[in-house]
């Protein structure tokens, strides 16, 4: 990864122009040709340093759900309690935290009920209560990583 | 919310990425039927509404060096939240702000906030910076690194409330969630 690479990452971090040749006009930016801008993209991607190159949706505004829920785990049960948690298909992450809250996981669902009724049923299959902790306000944050 | 079938179209056809290609929103718009010009003006639409967060590169942060990431959350008077928020949302290190319900008696926060670093220590030294900033010295505060990552995928968005096409509706790329 050189100056280039870095320069694309922190610039291209949202604000990809919506135009007819977008990758010949964020390249005048850069400094870089289109092509070369294609290429280096490219090759972000193949070694891994970026996930995708396009939109990050909204979540609630495409109709689905999204919360983050908590649970206190004795740490001799936390092993099978992970298991049950990550079998859900409408966990997107889990995390292992240091806190008595040791585990933490992100549900997103189709529509706003399913979370009620995810979350009940993994209180069922734990037999550990869930902390739906949604989020209620959001504050503006860059959502940059400066490398 | 994003509600007619064109749109969904669309969302379903830049969600694995952007072609790289000189004239992506052209290849968009031939793959779902759209002209060139109408698939750009959609795409500024889904943004304008905030249906599209962002639009641009998605970083993997631990390959890019950001090895370290700590859930800080804080313990803030209900009045003081907004301010405070917005006060933490100004710092590069946070990726994520949010204000969330309390679960007395046994967790108390109210201000959830992500900060990512390159290793625990920088990251302890950005939350040391950020109570400084803004005046937090009073205001119970606990630092939750992350242990283990189980699993991580994204969000996949189909096409609601239609029949499916066979073909057509393909689970082919993950969202990054912001949560």
């Amino acid at each position: 990864m050189d100056e280039t690479d870095r320069a694309i990452i922190n610039m291209l971090q949202g604000g990809f122009p919506i135009c007819e040749r977008p990758y010949a006009e964020a390249g005048r930016a850069l400094g870089l040709g289109e092509d070369e801008l294609l290429e280096r993209i490219a090759s972000l991607l193949e070694r891994g340093f970026l996930s995708r190159f396009g939109p990050m949706y909204h979540a609630e505004r495409m109709g689905g759900a999204l919360t983050l829920a908590a649970m206190r785990v004795p740490p001799s049960d936390f092993e099978r309690v992970a298991a049950i948690v990550n079998d859900f298909p409408e966990v997107a992450h889990n995390y292992e935290r240091a806190h008595e809250f040791n585990m933490w996981f992100v549900l997103a669902t189709e529509t706003p009920q399913r979370i009620g009724e995810v979350i009940r049923a993994i209180e069922r299959e734990t037999g550990y209560p869930v902390y739906d902790m949604p989020k209620q306000e959001e504050f503006y944050v860059g959502l940059r990583f400066v490398v | 919310m994003v509600e007619n079938t064109v749109d969904h179209d669309l969302i379903e056809a830049i969600q694995g990425g952007l072609p790289l290609v000189a004239r992506p929103y052209a290849a968009i718009g031939q793959r779902i039927g759209l002209t060139e010009s109408e698939t750009i003006r959609r795409i500024a639409a889904l943004i304008q509404e905030g249906a599209i967060k962002r639009f641009g590169v998605v970083v993997r942060h631990h390959e890019l060096g950001y090895r370290a990431n700590a859930m800080v959350v804080w313990d803030v008077p209900d009045h003081e939240v907004s301010a405070l928020g917005r006060c933490l949302g100004r710092f590069d290190c946070v990726t994520l702000c949010y204000r969330r319900p309390r679960r007395p008696p046994h967790w108390p926060y109210n201000l959830f906030s992500m900060i990512h670093g390159r290793d625990r220590q920088t990251v302890l030294a950005h939350v040391a910076h950020i109570v400084e900033v803004c005046g937090l010295e009073d205001v119970r505060h606990e630092v939750l690194f992350s242990r283990r990552r189980f699993k991580q995928r994204g969000a996949f968005y189909q096409l609601p409330n239609r029949v499916p096409q066979v073909g057509v509706r393909r689970r082919s790329a993950e969202q990054d969630l912001l949560v």
